[in-house]
């Protein structure tokens, strides 16, 4: 009788909650508002440029300074009483897969075939689209370029997305791959020497096919010379001294002049031939054999077509790898190092295998990249260039292929695309002064930290298990570790 | 203890696994082993109790490897004891192992983990459990063949073609996880992930997997913390199938009382890093220092009138 009613307490809210709540949003967006323009005064209230004359003129822009406080305040505003609203009631978290999962896992078997039939048919597709076989060169040439970077993304996920070491120099290997083919391919000693034996054309002809495995089995070595010091550190040390690693090859690819003709470069690397016929208007290259009239994109379309199947063939690979038993002790030593040396798996031994398979495949793309430009130098390989393929493998979700394929087709593709925003330079938006690929590294940038916090474990989180029972099943991205080391 | 007749019943004595010289471990200034000498028999369960801190683990993990210990002599038997002279041999030649008349001698302080492992043939388990929780169950015990599938190398040519004789061998792994999976009752749940599965069942699912690597000898670090009765029960039972069907020593680090009356053959009493007592579990049971110790209780009349109430 004393006691109040207890439901009717718990459940009405109390009265003053709205008000309460708005009120709490205006000086929040006052304050936040107040933040910005203090902070902008500075930055942007003034511009120092130069007059004319040379001397520095100072302008004031504290209209701008407004607009963005303004900006601020109003978005802060709206946010802290929709979506931060702390008496908007809590969402509900479904047990049941949402629609999204489930069109997902309706949509997982095709994904591949989809996938790869695309790949097979993009450049005849591009034919089409661009309306002929010349106007299509800007799209088959970016259909390598994102090619070479999912084959390099899957080279790299052997490494940190199955074993889970952080490799933050493979770059290196890359680079390896290039000048390994570039050397051997520009050598006049050993073009004098099967000139002697083989005939005249014979080095020019086969050059890029015999360096090709070269590039790789000799990356794989470099994978092994670097990776036995280094494989004893773990997680951040061995993230540093691969850096260095890779900072390493570049300084000495510099530096070397006599062997590397330093930061100029190696030049005039013979191009790709069909398998020995070259793609020239000669009455012995390849459009006259073939009976085609000759045009430049047949070779744009072939090196396509090596590219995808160097892409496929480290895809393959690694599916393969992985269903052995020392693809599983990669993925085991990413789930628990100690556990395996238990199991007497030799986890210095494996953690090399990894790493020395990485550095295959990315051999292979180098050699690749060098025969495609036709001139390597040491630019090419920089710190930035390691960088963008982990984040593929990061942004994909470590160890998926399908993962890594689409953060690449999304970082490399967009970040091509965003090249051509000319629409921004109209006059109503930001006038013909305005240089849109000046922002695609921030347009990028933001793009990354939006998929981030969407999806913290990539694209792609699950794991595919690596053999069945009765059933296959998808393990959820949280029970799998990242590794340590 | 000490000038006592040896009762007939010190089967470990005789028929030696794993001997235990003198071990100590030293980290910095803090003495964790302290001479402690014990040796564990073939196909018995020998267990190893004491108090927290006592040591135990870090016993484990001088024997398995995972520590490399500060003085001590650590050999370990396959195929039946060597004799006196022969462990001396080995431990002058300066090699980690040599050739006995009954088989082999390991001395296991001289190998790296891993070699314990796969040459010596010491499986363990961890007092946190570690299995690859992002695996499935049917991978963990798949992983845990790794030795016997490489026997012809980690990139074997046969196994990338996926030829048919690698096939057969595929099998033959499948097979022996499956039989462990019947074992310890998880068959149904071979395609989930080893992460997902209650804390009893991936108790058994690391003894399974330490099983599936072959070994001579099994060291358990508390398999039974944290498990209720039934799954205790379960434990129980499997580890002296284990026991029975594989002639597999089991070494087991043990503070439920029960489970070490109850399956244990041989009894090592640890306190403060060093062998407080060493016998069945009879005589450790009576053993006033180990009532005292154990049970963490000044007054030995006290303890024993608790030890008999919970017997
Ligand atoms: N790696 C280590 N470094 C320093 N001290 C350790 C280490 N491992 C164990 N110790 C110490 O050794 C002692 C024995 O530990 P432990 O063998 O884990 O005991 P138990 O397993 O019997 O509970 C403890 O005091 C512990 O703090
Ligand atoms: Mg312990």
């Amino acid at each position: 009788m004393m006691a109040s009613d207890p439901a009717a307490e718990t459940t009405a809210p109390p009265a003053d909650a709205r008000p309460s709540a708005v009120t709490g949003a205006l000086k929040d967006a006052i304050v936040s508002g107040l933040l910005t323009a203090l902070l902008l005064t500075p930055l942007v209230g003034f511009r120092a440029s130069e007059s004319g004359t040379g001397s520095l003129v100072l302008t004031y822009r504290f209209g701008l300074v407004a607009i963005f406080a303004g900006i601020v305040m109003v978005g802060r505003f709206l946010l802290m009483v929709t979506v931060w609203n702390p008496n908007r009631p809590p969402r509900r978290v479904s047990t049941t897969p949402g629609a999204m999962a489930r069109i997902g896992a309706l949509a997982a078997p095709a994904v591949k075939p989809v996938f790869f039939s695309f790949a097979i048919l993009y450049p005849f597709l591009s034919i089409l689209m661009a309306g002929g076989l010349s106007p299509s060169r800007y799209w088959v040439d970016l259909g390598i370029y994102v090619l070479t970077y999912v084959m390099l993304g899957w080279g790299l996920n052997i490494v940190v997305g199955l074993a889970g070491l952080l490799d933050l120099g493979y770059v290196a290997f890359y680079a390896v791959g290039a000048y390994t083919f570039a050397l051997l391919s520009t050598s006049v000693p050993i073009n004098d020497f099967f000139a002697g034996t083989l005939g005249d054309g014979f080095w020019t002809a086969w050059a890029f096919w015999i360096c090709l495995p070269l590039s790789g089995i000799l990356a794989a070595m470099w994978g092994v010379i670097l990776g036995f010091p280094v494989l004893r550190l773990r997680g951040d040390y061995l993230a540093i001294v691969t850096l260095a690693f890779g900072e390493i090859i570049r300084l000495v690819l510099i530096n070397w002049v006599s062997l590397t003709n330093g930061g100029a470069g190696i030049s005039s690397i013979p191009p790709i031939t069909f398998f020995g016929v070259p793609f020239d208007s000669s009455d012995t290259g390849f459009a006259s054999i073939f009976g085609l009239e000759f045009n430049s994109m047949h070779r744009m379309i072939f090196l396509y077509f090596v590219i995808l199947g160097l892409a496929a063939l480290t895809a393959i690979v690694t599916i393969r790898l992985r269903k052995m038993p020392v693809g599983r002790a990669w993925e085991a030593l990413r789930e628990d190092e100690i556990a395996c040396r238990s199991l007497g798996i030799n986890t210095t031994l494996t953690k090399l295998t990894a790493f020395a398979t990485g550095a295959m495949f990315g051999g292979f793309a180098g050699a690749f990249f060098a025969v495609r430009i036709r001139f390597v130098s040491p630019e090419s390989f920089t710190f930035m260039e390691s960088a963008v393929i982990l984040a593929i493998v990061v942004l994909g979700g470590m160890g998926s292929q399908m993962g890594v394929a689409g953060a690449a087709i999304l970082l490399i593709g967009g970040m091509e695309l965003l090249r051509n925003l000319s629409f921004l330079k109209a006059d109503f938006l930001f006038g013909p002064d305005f240089d849109p690929s000046l922002y695609r590294m921030l347009i990028f940038g933001f793009a990354m930290v939006a998929v981030m916090v969407w999806r913290p474990r990539g694209l792609v989180s699950s794991r595919m298990p690596t053999v069945f029972l009765k059933q296959r099943k998808a393990v959820s991205g949280s029970l799998v570790k990242e590794g340590h080391g | 203890m000490v000038g006592e007749p040896l009762s007939p019943a010190r089967t470990w004595e005789t028929n030696q696994i794993l001997r235990v010289d003198h071990l100590s471990m030293r980290f910095g200034g803090l003495v964790a082993v302290n001479d402690v000498s014990f040796v564990a028999g073939r196909g018995e369960v020998t267990a190893v109790i004491g108090p927290n801190g006592a040591g135990k683990t870090t016993v484990f993990n001088c024997i398995t490897g995972f520590y490399k210990p500060t003085t001590g002599r650590l050999a370990l038997f396959h195929g039946g004891p060597a004799t006196d002279a022969e462990v001396d041999g080995v431990t002058a030649s300066g090699l980690a192992w040599g050739k006995s008349q009954a088989g082999a001698l390991y001395l296991l302080e001289r190998l790296p983990d891993h070699k314990v492992a796969s040459w010596a043939r010491v499986a363990r388990t961890f007092q946190n459990i570690r299995l690859f929780s992002g695996m499935t169950i049917l991978e963990n015990l798949l992983v845990a063949q790794h030795m016997s599938l490489t026997t012809s190398g980690l990139m074997n040519p046969v196994a990338i073609l996926n030829l048919p004789s690698w096939q057969r061998k595929q099998k033959g792994a499948v097979d022996r996880a499956l039989y462990w999976l019947n074992k310890i009752g998880l068959v149904d749940r071979a395609d989930d992930p080893a992460g997902d599965l209650p804390y009893g069942d991936q108790r058994r699912l690391e003894i399974a997997r330490a099983m599936c690597t072959d070994p001579v000898l099994l060291c358990l670090d508390e398999p039974a913390a944290g498990l209720n009765p039934r799954e205790s029960a379960a434990l129980n039972e499997l580890l002296l199938s284990i026991r029975r069907e594989h002639q597999a020593s089991i070494l087991l680090i043990e503070h439920d009382m029960s489970v070490v009356m109850e399956i244990s053959d041989h009894v090592v009493v640890l306190e403060y890093g060093s062998k407080i007592a060493d016998g069945t579990p009879d005589e450790v049971r009576n053993d006033p220092r180990v009532i005292a110790s154990y049970l963490g209780v000044e007054d030995e009349e006290e303890a024993v009138a608790v030890v008999e109430a919970g017997a």
